[in-house]
Parts: C-alpha cells; structure tokens; sequence
C-alpha cells in the first residue's frame, strides 16, 4: 500500500514539505454553516518546527486535522486550492493513497494521553500497528522496533512494558506512547495537537524536550499546535498566530516576540504574567471574546475588540510584510504601523496603583496549624480488605493576613485543592485547627464562619446548577444566611454584585448555559462576593479559561481585592499567574509544604530543588530569554500517593537528594533570605 | 485472572446461601396448604386427623427450626428434598425439565445475538440514513410486541400458510435433532425477536459511543484501514456493554418463561413453576428458585469473566 504513494515527481526534493493553499473548513451544524478555517494559506520547511498559537475556537486543531484528512466527513466540508504535501496534493488524493500517507509520513499526537490510547490492546499492539500496516514488518521485526522506540521515547523496561496496557502507564508515560507511535515509521511529519495541555508543568517539559530533540535528531518537521506561548517561545522556529479562524500574523519566533505586528498578538502577550521578572503593570486585557464563527464580523475579525479599530477595518486586511522584521514576518492589519510604534500603550495607560499589587494589613485572618486530610481508601486483596490512608494533606501550617493573597502552588496530586476544602471545612479534616479571625472552626460554627469564608472553584461549566438563573445563584446565599430578608432587596443586591462583577443586571434572567466560560466564572465571583466575605479561596479559578479571558479574571480579582479589602488563597498550578497575583507563595508537593515564601524572593531566589525544578520547567513567553535558558527537567512521575516516599517525600525525584533525605522529613526551617524552606540540603 | 475467577466462586458461596435461608422463610410466610390440596384432589372425604398424620409424615408438623436444619442440611448434600406432590425428590423433578428451558434459552440467545449484531452494528455505521430509520422500526417492533403474543401470531401464521401447527409437545435433541429443531424454532423466534432488539438497540448505542472516542481516532491517524479501525479497535471496547445485556437476559431466560411456555406447550421451567404455585408445593418452589437463583449467578459469573477478558483494566482491579 505504502509505495502506492510515492509517484515519480515526489522524488525531486523541495525544501517545502508542506504547502497549504486557501484551506477552508465548514461545518454544517442544525444552527448554520460554521467556517471553522476560512482561507488558510501556510508552509512548512523540512525539519522545520512550527507552533500554531491562538485561543480555543480559533481553528487550529481543526486545521490539523484537515491536514491529516481525519475530520468526519459527513459534517465537515474541506476545500483547499492545494495541499501540497511531499509532492502530493492531499487535496485531491484518493482516500486509500491518504491512508498510506496517515502514520507513515505524517503522523498526529493528540491533547488527551489518557483518553488516546485503545483501553482494551496492549501498549506493543498499538505501537507496532502501524508498522505492520505501513512497513510490512513481520511481528517479531515490529515488536523489535516497539522496544527500540519505546528506549528512545524514554519509557523504561521497554520489553516488560511491551505486553503491558494503557492503564498501567501515568500520563506523562501514555504521551511517550503516543510519540513512540507518532515516530514509529519515521514520517516526515509530526502534528502534535496540545500534546502537554492535560499534563502537569514538569512532565510537559519532559514531553516537549523529546519531541525537540527527536524532530532534530531525525530531521522530522513538527507542527505543534498550542495556547501556552512560553511553550511557543521556547521551541518553536516560526510561529502562526490564529484568530477567529485566520492567520492573523506569522513569522519567526524571534520576530514575532521581538516585535509583534498584529493588535491582538500584542494583547495576547501582555495578557500572560512572567514568570521570570517581578510584577511592573496589570496584565492586558482584549475586552469581550472572540466571535461567533457562525455569523463572524464582516472585515477584520478582530475589529470589534481592537483598541484601535477605524473604518478601514470593516475590510479584511491583506497580509503584508511587516517592516525591520525577516522576510516571512507577514502581519494582517491596516493599522500594524500604529501598533509597532505604540505597543506599549495599545491597551490603555494604567495608573500606578492599578500596576502594584494592593497593599496588606498585617492582623492574621487565617491561621491553619498542621491541617491534616487523609482520605480513607479500601484496596481489595482476595476476599479480604485492607484499608490505606492516602495523605492527601499531611500536616501543613501557614497563615493568611487581612488583605492578602496567599499563592498555594503545586502539580496536580499534591493536595493544594484538598487542603483549600479542609480549610473550608468542605471536607472533614483529619487532624490540625483552622483558625479564622480568632475562632477556631468546629462544627458548631462552620456556618457562620463561611459567611465571611467563600470559595471560588475551577470548573465554571460544572459549578453552577444549570436549572438555576443566575439571579436565583445569586440570591441564593443571601437567603440562607438571612441577609436579605425580602424578596425585592435580594434581586438589587443581585444586580448589584452582577455590576462589580462586569457584567449586567438584565443578566440575572440567564440560566449559565447560556453564558460564555469568563462570563460564567464572573458569576462564580459575585456568588462568592453576595454574603460579603472578608477571605476568598479560589481554586484554580482561572485554568479553564483562554489566555485573554484569564486576564480579565486576574484584573477582575485584584480590582474586588482593592475595593473591599478580601484576602486570597489563591490556589492554580500556573506559576506565573501565581506570582503576578500573590504577595506570598507556598508550594506543595505530595501533601507537604516544600517552601514559603514572599513572591518575588521564592521566585527570584528559589532554595528548595522541587521549587527550581518546577520554575525551570515553566517555559517563559520570550525566545530570547528560553534559547539560553539551562534547565534541570525532574525525571519520572509522581510517586504513588498511597506509598509514599521514606523521609523528604521529594527524595525520589530530588537531584541533589543525599542518603539521609530517604530517612529525615524535613522541617520547614527559616532561610536567610526570607522564605521557609523544607529541604535539609537548602544553602549549602 | 486464575485468581479472579477464584474469588469470584468463593464469593458465589455466601450468595446462594443467602438465597437458600430467604427463600425459605419467604415461602412459609405465604399462606395455603399443600395437605388439604393434596387430599381433596383425591376425591375423598378427610378428616381433621388425616390432615395432622399426613402433615406429620411430609415432616410439615415439625417446628420451623427443625425444618430448616433439615432443608440446610439437605442442601450441603446436594439433596433439594421430596416434591411434597409428586413426592418424587426435587432434583430429579427439575432435572427431567430443566432441559428444555435451557434449550430454549440458548437457542434463543443464539438466533438474538444472529440477529442483533448486523442489524445493531449497520444502524452504527449507517447512523441517520434510511437504513438506520427501518432498523431502527425493526428494533423498536421488537421491543413493543409482548413475545407469547408473536409466539400466537407464529402458530396462527403457520396454520395459515403451512395448514399445520407445528407438533406440539417435544421431542429430545438427543433423540431427534431435527423434529426437536422443529419444533423448539418458533418458540425461540418468538423470544428472540424482543431479545435481538434489545441487544441491536444497545449494540447500536455502544458502538456510537465508541466510534467518537479518541483512541479511534488515533487508530485512523495511525492509517489502518477503516474495517481494522471499525472491528479491532471499535467493535471489542462495544462489546463489553452488550455482553452484560446478553448475560441477564440469558440469565433471565433460564428462570423459564412462564407464558410462551404454556402457548407453545413446552413442559420447562416456566410451566414447572406455576405448577408448583397452584399446587401450594413448598419443596418444589423451594428448589426451582434455588436452581434458577445458582443458574443466574453462574450466567452472572460467566459475563464477569468474559468481561474480564475483553477488559484488561478489570482484571487488575481485582
């Protein structure tokens, strides 16, 4: 089957491997046409390695996989004047000659590890599948490549782990599986469709450096379709800037972050806080959200958000060259001039109040003291049942002043979003006091305590009841703590928090399907803000939202935080957000607090190695800082919780990990540069 | 997957036991005497003292403790008693019956699982065209019409076209393959029918749900051909619902199927039962729903193990 591709002409090598033409997408929804890719032209270089970046619903992954000719396609119509691919026109090419081409050279690495890999065949069965159908492999041949993929991917004992099946490998292993298998026919290219967007922040640069390396080892050209521009600025050689189902702007990496051309590039690089500098202004914020595709705006189709959108605008601007750039640099603007000269002040001049973080008192509010959370677990062991405790929060202390936000950072696993419940008394916490505002928290006073308690949770889709309007989510509360006696100051009360929160009274009517994901976590905030909370915890509360949307949260938060005085305990695994919003920080990892400390010295000056590890491994948005940028990348996964490491629970992953870290649990010990650090080895 | 399957039949031990110990409380809760029953039907005139001297001898008179160490005791023995009508023992009365239901049971299941996987796995792949739409008034017929009023309209559709019945009564596979092929065919179509629905219906359903998972999209990125995509990584994840679906209703077929039993006048199970229930005869409902009950949890066993071999993540899990 596989020669069947390979015509004569292919043989004359170019240097482009890919070359799109007016790509369109639609699909045909009960609601109308959506043109999900409206008129995409790209090249790629041999060995090249492009990033994709812009905001869910842009159209990038479906763009992937039109390339790969995957899209149903019953719902989806492709139309492209030409895809040129390795001398074939993908456009036109019979299904059967496509299918050659699918796993052999060209070849896609999906977001979802877990959910990518057949359940039910074993991790060689599913890696040797395309050598047998491509290559004509014999088994014993293919189960022999499996291993020497399965080696080069970095999955250890490759020849048990062979006959083994997906659910007895971790994320970050089940990605090398789908890399193994995205390799295994060495193709000429490799999509990979937010391949470390599911896994946690060490385990994405694992990830990300395989891939780097094996593109470049075996000169595979990569597409790598993203949101996170750190990741853009740390790997990509050119990058394409999708909006609203166009390239909006395209360049080098270099060029793009050097000097972006494009208003909403810019505001899509002002709107993600650094990791590596201290907080000097507010993050950016694009008002609104990107349009509905089926009725797009007529013109630039970014014109509605753009600070400095005019009349010409309503005509869609063609790609030109953006000046002092490389050739390639292309940008779609009428007003790129304005935006070069005047990057800075494009989305509005802050005051400097507004850049600080606000300033805290120093009365305690909060003071949790060695809170424990164990959650019971029952594993069965022929007809008997031995019962486990998982640690989930093992002794942590800390204290949150009036005013103050409180970063808990952490990867997934470590217990950040169970010691946020224990505090509130969501759960019952196994052992240790919570002390709020002087009163220790105990049954009989959870209620009242929860008044000026709130909580703030991820999932804005899931955290509302969808029977509810959002007027009824909002008065909610106040009738249950008796603040509003009567009917007609509930509903002014619910406008009333609909107005801080940015949104609009009339709002109140929606039920939250009806509201988009920044409009929906908004009222998340104000059903927090209704009883007048002096302390707020927020769970991950902005993980779920696009960059530009995120932003807006952030402000939002900060602006409230301001206003009326509200401490934080801001939990999120993004670090960078995590130290633009947090006058303090506490990281945590399997259940132990690692290091405390103020923001900026905990980032700047980092003592514990989990710390390091966690802020070498988060990619910074700017090419020219990441190109030179050494880091030590964490080996392996997180150790089972239910066995968890002797001594420091960190010692297993630990670079720098003596003999004793396996036996002493270190205590969290005051450094001399101001943070707590729980390391035995820290200031050597 | 040795020790799984050990477990689980260690497990099936304290089930049926429990079923033993509730069935027979139940069923002397329920009122009725087989004795008077018994005594009546033999024409005579009887006596107060008849009563007590035959009560006595079918060991009725004998404190319930009594008669429950007895039946337990029995039972550890493989010894289900003495039908209280036949005085025949139970076992023996069930075994020369028995067979019939699970033949009736197992050709059932054969012709609905025939049936149901092409019109189930068509309905998939063709979702929403007109072969989807008259699958779908196939299926959805099956579900509606109650099998012992088809398994009339099968009788009255054979006298109509054929001008005979089919024999009634039966005759043994071991004796007649063919005459008992003959005339067990239409009670089974008539059974199969509303099963093969139920099984086409979630067949259809599984295979949807699986077809949209991510692993089969990788499997086409991979550039297997669409037959390997749909029956290797598409077909065994479907399965696993449809097997538990096939395994109850098998299971449920086993207990008898009381009323195209008695429209095709087939002596199973299902008859056996509402004999017993008019009969009043303790011993004998005793041991049918104490077969049946072993007859469901060995379906229920099989399916688990079946299900653990299509399933690799249950087999650890234990």
């Amino acid at each position: 089957m596989s020669e069947v591709a390979i015509r004569p002409e292919a043989a004359v090598e170019s240097d482009i491997l890919l070359d799109v033409a007016d790509l369109e997408v639609e699909f045909h929804t009960g609601n109308g046409v959506v043109r999900a890719v409206d008129g995409i032209s790209m090249q790629l270089h041999r060995g090249e390695f492009l990033a994709v970046v812009g905001e869910s619903g842009c159209g990038k992954s479906v763009t992937a996989l039109s390339l790969m000719r995957l899209l149903p396609p019953k719902t989806a119509r492709v139309r492209a004047s030409h895809i040129m691919f390795d001398g074939l026109d993908l456009a036109t090419l019979p299904e059967p000659e496509m299918r050659a081409l699918r796993g052999r050279s060209m070849s896609m690495i999906f977001q979802e590890p877990m959910t990518s890999l057949n359940p039910v065949l074993t991790i060689g069965d599913q890696i040797t599948e395309p050598l047998l159908a491509h290559l004509h492999m014999t088994r014993e041949e293919a189960d022999g490549r499996a291993v020497e993929l399965m080696r080069m991917v970095g999955i250890p004992e490759p020849e048990r782990r062979l006959t083994q099946y997906p659910h007895q490998f971790s994320g970050g292993m089940r990605q090398r599986v789908m890399i193994a298998i995205g390799l295994a026919c060495e193709p000429k290219l490799i999509i990979a469709d937010e391949p470390t967007t599911a896994l946690d922040v060490t385990i994405q640069a694992q990830i990300l450096e395989l891939l780097k390396d094996i593109s470049e080892k075996l000169g595979i050209a990569v597409i790598l379709i993203t949101h996170n521009l750190g990741v853009v600025a740390a790997y990509a050689d050119r990058v394409n800037v999708m909006y609203a189902a166009r390239i909006i702007e395209r360049g080098t990496a270099e060029d793009i972050f050097a000097r972006p051309a494009h208003p909403y590039t810019v505001g899509l690089m002002r709107s993600v806080p650094r990791l590596d500098k201290p907080r000097v202004e507010r993050l950016a914020t694009i008002e609104g959200m990107p349009p509905n595709l089926l009725a797009p705006p007529v013109g630039c189709r970014f014109r509605q958000r753009c600070p400095i959108a005019e009349e010409r605008c309503q005509q869609t601007p063609p790609a030109t060259q953006v000046e002092g750039g490389d050739a390639d640099h292309t940008v779609s603007c009428w007003r790129t001039d304005e935006v070069q000269t005047n990057a800075a002040t494009l989305y509005g001049v802050e005051t400097a109040v507004e850049a600080a973080k606000a300033p805290h008192g120093n009365k305690v509010l909060l003071k949790v003291d060695g809170l424990k959370q164990y959650f019971k677990i029952s594993l069965r062991q022929g007809l008997m049942t031995r019962h486990v405790d998982i640690r989930a929060v093992d002794d942590i202390s800390f204290v949150v002043h009036e005013g103050e936000t409180v970063g808990l950072v952490g990867e997934s696993g470590c217990g950040k979003t169970s010691a946020g419940r224990a505090i509130l008394h969501l759960s019952n916490p196994t052992g240790g006091a919570v002390e709020f505002d002087g009163r220790q928290l105990g049954k009989g006073n959870v209620a009242a305590v929860r008044r000026d308690m709130q909580v703030i949770f991820q999932d804005p889709f899931s955290s509302l009841n969808p029977r509810m309007k959002i007027g009824q989510i909002l008065m909610e509360p106040l009738k249950v703590h008796g603040l509003r006696p009567d009917k007609a100051s509930r509903i002014e009360r619910a406008s009333e928090l609909l107005t801080q929160v940015g949104l609009y009274p009339y709002m109140a009517d929606r039920y939250p399907h009806e509201l988009s994901g920044g409009q929906r976590q908004r009222v998340g905030i104000a059903r927090a803000l209704a009883l007048e909370p002096r302390m707020i915890i927020c769970d991950e509360p902005v993980s779920a939202l696009d960059v530009s949307v995120q932003a807006q949260i952030i402000n939002l938060l900060e602006d409230l935080q301001r206003e009326f005085g509200l401490a934080y305990v801001f939990i999120a695994h993004d670090l960078a957000v995590v130290r633009h919003i947090s006058h303090r920080v506490i990281v945590m990892y399997l259940g132990k607090i690692m290091e405390v400390g103020e923001g900026d010295i905990l980032y700047e000056n980092p003592l514990h190695p989990y710390t390091k590890a966690l802020l070498d491994a988060a990619p910074v948005p700017d090419p020219v800082v990441e190109r030179d940028r050494q880091r030590i990348i964490l080996e392996g996964d997180l150790p089972s919780p239910l066995n968890p490491p002797s001594g420091c629970v960190f010692s297993t992953r630990c670079p720098i990990a003596i003999a004793d870290c396996r036996s002493i649990v270190p205590p969290l010990r005051a450094m001399a540069a101001g943070s707590n650090v729980a390391c035995i080895r820290a200031g050597e | 997957m040795l020790r799984y399957t050990l477990n689980r039949i260690l497990l099936m031990i304290p089930t049926l036991l429990g079923v033993a110990v509730l069935v027979f409380l139940v069923l002397r809760v329920i009122p009725g005497d087989i004795v008077e029953v018994k005594l009546s039907a033999e024409g005579n005139i009887f006596t107060e003292e008849q009563i007590r001297a035959e009560r006595e001898r079918l060991g009725l008179a004998d404190p319930l403790p009594t008669q429950f160490f007895r039946y337990m005791g029995g039972l550890l023995r493989g010894d289900l008693g003495i039908s209280l009508w036949t005085e025949r023992p139970v076992l023996e009365e069930i075994g020369g019956r028995i067979g019939l239901t699970v033949e009736l049971a197992i050709l059932s299941t054969l012709l609905a699982v025939i049936i149901a996987f092409p019109l189930g796995t068509l309905a998939a792949l063709f979702r929403g065209s007109w072969l989807d739409y008259v699958i779908r008034v196939i299926t959805i017929g099956g579900l509606a019409v109650p099998s012992f009023w088809l398994g009339m309209l099968i009788i009255l559709a054979l006298l109509l076209t054929v001008g005979t019945l089919p024999p009634l009564g039966t005759t043994s596979i071991f004796a007649d393959p063919a005459v008992n092929l003959s005339q067990m065919i239409w009670p089974a179509l008539s059974v199969g029918y509303r099963y093969s629905a139920v099984v086409a219906r979630m067949l259809r359903s599984s295979i949807l749900e699986v077809l949209a998972e991510d692993y089969v999209r990788t499997a086409r990125a991979k550039g297997l051909a669409e037959k390997v995509v749909i029956v290797k990584h598409g077909m065994r994840n479907a399965l696993l619902p449809t097997v538990t679906v096939i395994g109850l209703e098998f299971a449920f077929l086993l207990g008898g199927l009381v009323v195209t039993e008695q429209v095709f006048n087939i002596n199973g199970i299902g008859k056996m039962f509402v004999e017993a229930v008019v009969l009043n005869d303790l011993t004998m409902l005793q041991g049918l729903v104490l077969v049946v009950a072993t007859a469901f949890v060995v379906v229920n066993l099989l399916v688990d193990l079946l299900y653990a071999a299509l399933d690799p993540r249950i087999r650890y899990q234990a």
